[in-house]
């Protein structure tokens, strides 16, 4: 039988080929975006753990001829007060509370930091470790031979301890507990004030203004902004909040003393300017995509402006809202130039107690690290990477449930 | 204010011009709507039936470039005066529209969200049963009330509708052509519903559907184009008459089928 669909069969095939040649292109688009995004991953972890060389000042097992974890306080108190000058002792008493006081797993951490005092001779990275081992074990031999006390150990970066310390100057020692605690601070008192104020605007702007020479003025200024660098925003908050302002923002308003601007507060405030023009904009785009056969059946059965907001533009809004705070609060949790600016400190080991309180974040502490000389700190840094990467997925799934949980309401 | 009018119309416009910026879509309309009947308003497209239609609630208050002139009077009250509520008059002359457009909500909710907002002060439960009947929807949702209204078929949406606008008590109810979007069965039910309704209520209904302002209306209101493309009515007067002894060549050409 003739096949019926043969006619011009050279031109048919060309224009085949033609999608096929745009559907190539595509993927390879697509694929170049997984492999940035690997590679990334992929170095961090890399960096994130691998084996690494210690030697300690004082040998940790010949302090008492057993492991330290096995000893008892009164012995850690000992041995702290055996190896320390009577001054140093009274610093640390004044810092932590009487030695006597203190339970096991602090007085230990004493004893590593003040006594044992443990330096990373040589670290690994992850890819070295599985795949160079041969080579390690002679290097590490030859190492062995200067110097006899070695510890060799496997160390993944992100762990339990580095979670929950604060900042050291010793790598091994440094944590990131103040500046999770600092960013997370920072992102409520972002979200408080840029939410509300983000989706009241979107809402003006959309139901309430009128098309007319002023509002396009507004309109143009809130798009141009979502594109401003945000160091500028970093400048905006220094003017405005830590020295304008700085009576609010260091709490002097309410009584608390010895404090200057440079506090949670104006960083949170800085950083919901910075992601204001974000937040409006994404909402404005959710507001605008609910159909406008919704709004005209409420306005048809006599609902008022406001009753056909507040039951069913917002409501069918919200998912998108939602979705534009989620990317918005990303933004603000990675960016760092605005917080250096408004005087965020890597050097804070005190956590935040409040929004009067100095303040460190994670890209602060990120970017702190990844410029000091020693490579144990890129270490850190990657391990405070993966950390950051947590937060930042933690809050987003958080939204993502929430914004399911409200789509589904109703449908 | 009130004037010397015929009260027993349930719409009476006067002199209506109706405008979007400077273009005129229709022009010099006077029209009776009389009460608990249906009337009909056909023509070809884009002549102004739903501009008119819609101008009836003021639903074109949304467009920012309208603009009406003339006096369209309800209860002898003209409803474009600077005095009235859009939110009353919508209350009281509801709408129907061409896509069905239940609330993405519980068919319970739909029906009972618009008197709750009007302030209804009664059994919420009972009304919406009530209006559900009235809509002759009641037997296939009575025991899904808490689905949600998109969860019914196109003509069941469409029904969905209508109930809510009756939950309001409306004394008027508009249509613009809610039979479009739906197939002829659907159709077929909306239109014995309407007459049903007819007995309570006035309805007016814009619709391409020559047949179904033959059939479904008791007055049909015919309007076209002019050359400068506004719209205007050219016969008003009982159905039967307009499609069988029209009174206006363009009438008749219309129906007949040789123009539009």
């Amino acid at each position: 039988m003739n096949n019926i669909f043969t006619s011009p069969r050279s031109i048919l095939a060309a224009r085949h080929a033609r999608g096929k040649f745009w559907r190539g292109v595509f993927f390879s688009s697509t694929l170049i975006g997984l492999i940035a995004l690997a590679a990334l991953i992929l170095t961090i972890l890399n960096r994130a753990a691998g084996l690494v060389v210690i030697t300690d000042a004082v040998d940790r097992n010949s302090l008492a001829g057993r492991p330290l974890t096995e000893l008892t306080r009164p012995e850690l108190v000992t041995i702290l007060q055996d190896h320390l000058t009577r001054t140093r002792l009274r610093t640390l008493e004044r810092n932590n509370g009487p030695l006597d006081s203190l339970d096991e797993e602090t007085l230990i951490n004493l004893v590593m930091e003040q006594v044992v005092k443990p330096t990373i001779r040589k670290s690994y990275t992850l890819a070295e470790t599985l795949f160079q081992r041969a080579a390690i074990e002679q290097e590490i031999a030859a190492m062995r031979a200067e110097t006899p006390n070695l510890q060799v150990e496997f160390r993944s970066w992100l762990n339990p301890g580095f979670l929950t310390r604060s900042m050291s100057a010793t790598p091994e020692l440094a944590g990131v507990r103040t500046a999770v605690l600092g960013s997370l601070w920072i992102i409520a008192i972002t979200i408080l004030v840029a939410f509300p104020i983000g989706v009241g605007a979107a809402i003006y702007l959309e139901e309430y203004a009128s098309e007319n020479r002023v509002n396009r003025i507004i309109q143009t200024n809130i798009d141009n902004l979502a594109g401003v660098p945000s160091i500028v925003y970093g400048i905006l908050g220094l003017a405005i909040f830590v020295r304008t302002l700085s009576h609010l923002t260091s709490g002097a308003v309410f009584g608390i003393q010895g404090s200057n601007g440079r506090t949670i507060l104006s960083a949170g405030l800085t950083m919901a300017l910075l992601i204001l023009p974000i937040l409006i904009i994404n909402a404005q785009e959710a507001i605008r995509a609910v159909p406008a056969s919704l709004r005209q059946a409420s306005y048809g059965l006599g609902a008022t402006r406001w009753q056909t907001i507040w039951h069913h533009v917002l409501p069918n809004a919200l998912p998108g809202i939602l979705t534009g705070t989620i990317l918005a609060i990303s933004r603000a949790l990675g960016e760092t130039a605005p917080l250096i600016l408004v005087g965020a400190s890597s050097l804070i080991n005190k956590d935040p107690t409040g929004v009067f309180s100095f303040f460190t974040a994670l890209p602060i502490q990120i970017y702190n690290w990844t410029a000091r000389p020693q490579p144990e700190f890129r270490n850190i840094a990657a391990a405070a990477i993966l950390v950051l990467l947590v937060v930042l997925l933690s809050l987003n799934s958080v939204a993502i449930v929430l914004r399911n949980r409200l789509s589904k309401r109703g449908t | 204010m009130t004037h010397e009018t015929n009260n027993h119309y349930a719409i009476e416009t006067r002199g209506v011009n109706l405008y979007y910026g400077n273009f005129r879509a229709v022009k010099d309309v006077d029209l009776q709507i009389v009460p608990q009947k249906i009337t009909a308003i056909i023509g070809p497209s884009g002549c102004g039936k739903s501009t008119v239609l819609r101008s009836f609630n003021r639903m074109n208050d949304f467009v920012p470039s309208f603009r009406m002139e003339g006096e369209i009077l309800f209860h002898g009250q003209n409803i474009y005066a600077e005095d009235v509520d859009p939110v009353m008059v919508r209350q009281r002359i509801g709408m129907v529209f061409q896509k069905p457009n239940p609330f993405p909500k519980s068919i319970y909710e739909n029906v009972a969200w618009g008197a709750r907002i009007n302030g209804y002060k009664g059994n919420l439960d009972e009304l919406v049963e009530q209006t559900l009947r009235d809509a002759a929807l009641w037997d296939e949702v009575k025991d899904n009330l808490k689905k949600s209204g998109l969860s019914l078929s196109g003509g069941q949406q469409q029904r969905l509708c209508i109930a809510r606008a009756l939950a309001v008590k409306p004394e008027i109810i508009l249509m613009d052509e809610p039979c479009s979007a739906l197939d002829p069965i659907a159709t077929l039910k909306i239109e014995e519903l309407m007459r049903e309704l007819s007995r309570q209520y006035t309805i007016i209904i814009v619709t391409h559907n020559m047949q179904q302002a033959a059939r479904a209306s008791d007055y049909t209101a015919f309007f076209t184009m002019d050359d400068d493309r506004a719209g205007l009515m050219v016969e008003y007067g009982e159905t039967h008459q307009i499609f069988t002894n029209p009174r206006d060549q363009r009438t008749e050409d219309y129906i007949t089928g040789r123009f539009g």
